[in-house]
């Protein structure tokens, strides 16, 4: 375990979620929340947890930060979205993240690049035994997650299915209970009373 | 510290992203925990339980999304207070 490096990325990850909750702009957040992931990683990778970092990675900096990208995308459209997009482009927007992000490629560069010629910490936890405990003793657990996520699937399913037509049904509802429309007053006018006078 | 973080974001914010964003980081903080944990005694079980918050928080953010874009369609804006005065 590298001491240094633990620190180092302890700090990024303090730093980078400070700058997460300060800042205003929602992509600069997100940006801001990939680097303090990846610094976790890192941290992880150190404490000698290497599949977890590489999760980690894929996981919540791959995924969700994916998700959460598409959803402030999908917000931001109308007029104000192109010159939105303008400003991400400006340095100002990226130049920290990236320079954080390069502080954490060069601090794994050079673990790897030590971890190679040395033997490796003695409290490493492969992935071996990981497994083995996972469908061990968590086995359990492991159904319940399977069951949590598969609910997670149909909740967001239904959520996001309900969303379009929601609002043509409300609209037609209210059309029909307060005004009288041209339908209507045809049925009215067909079944021999006129239209005012309801 | 990490977790800290994540509860001022929770408090702190009133929009609905960073409201997410901040359960991010404490889930984060406590897997963080749970790893830190598992290296002090050199058991896999710390490992597991990261496995575990991990699908959690997968299903957690998904849900929350859609939910999120659902409010942002009914109220048109992400302040939290906004959906204070939702009835069933």
């Amino acid at each position: 375990m590298n001491v240094i490096a633990f620190y180092i990325a302890g700090a990024i990850a303090v730093i980078t979620t400070l700058l997460v909750i300060k800042s205003k702009n929602a992509a600069q957040a997100l940006l801001y929340l990939a680097v303090s992931l990846i610094s976790v990683a890192v941290i992880f990778y150190d404490l000698g947890a290497p599949f977890m970092a590489a999760l980690e990675v894929i996981i919540y900096a791959g995924s969700i930060i994916v998700l959460f990208i598409f959803v402030v995308m999908m917000l931001n459209l109308g007029k104000h979205a192109t010159e939105a997009e303008a400003r991400l482009l400006r340095p100002g927007m990226w130049i920290g993240p990236t320079i954080l992000a390069a502080i954490l490629v060069g601090e794994l560069a050079y673990m790897l690049a030590r971890g190679n010629s040395t033997a490796p910490a003695a409290s490493v936890i492969v992935p071996r035994q990981v497994g083995l405990a996972l469908y061990g003793p968590y086995l359990l657990g492991v159904e319940l997650s399977s069951i949590l996520l598969m609910g997670a699937l149909v909740g967001a399913y239904h959520l996001g299915w309900h969303k379009q037509p929601k609002p043509e049904t409300q609209d037609v509802n209210r059309e029909y209970t307060t005004s009288p429309g041209p339908g209507r007053s045809a049925v009215r006018t067909g079944s021999g009373r006129t239209p005012g006078a309801t | 510290m990490l977790f800290a973080l994540g509860v001022a974001g929770l408090l702190v914010r009133r929009n609905l992203l960073f409201i997410l964003m901040s359960i991010e980081i404490m889930l984060n903080a406590a897997g963080l925990a749970f790893i830190t944990a598992g290296s002090r005694w050199a058991q896999a079980d710390g490992q597991v339980m990261f496995i575990f918050i991990l699908a959690m928080a997968a299903a957690e953010v998904s849900v929350g999304l859609a939910l999120v874009l659902q409010l942002y369609h009914q109220n048109e804006s992400l302040d939290a207070d906004a959906a204070s005065g939702m009835k069933g």
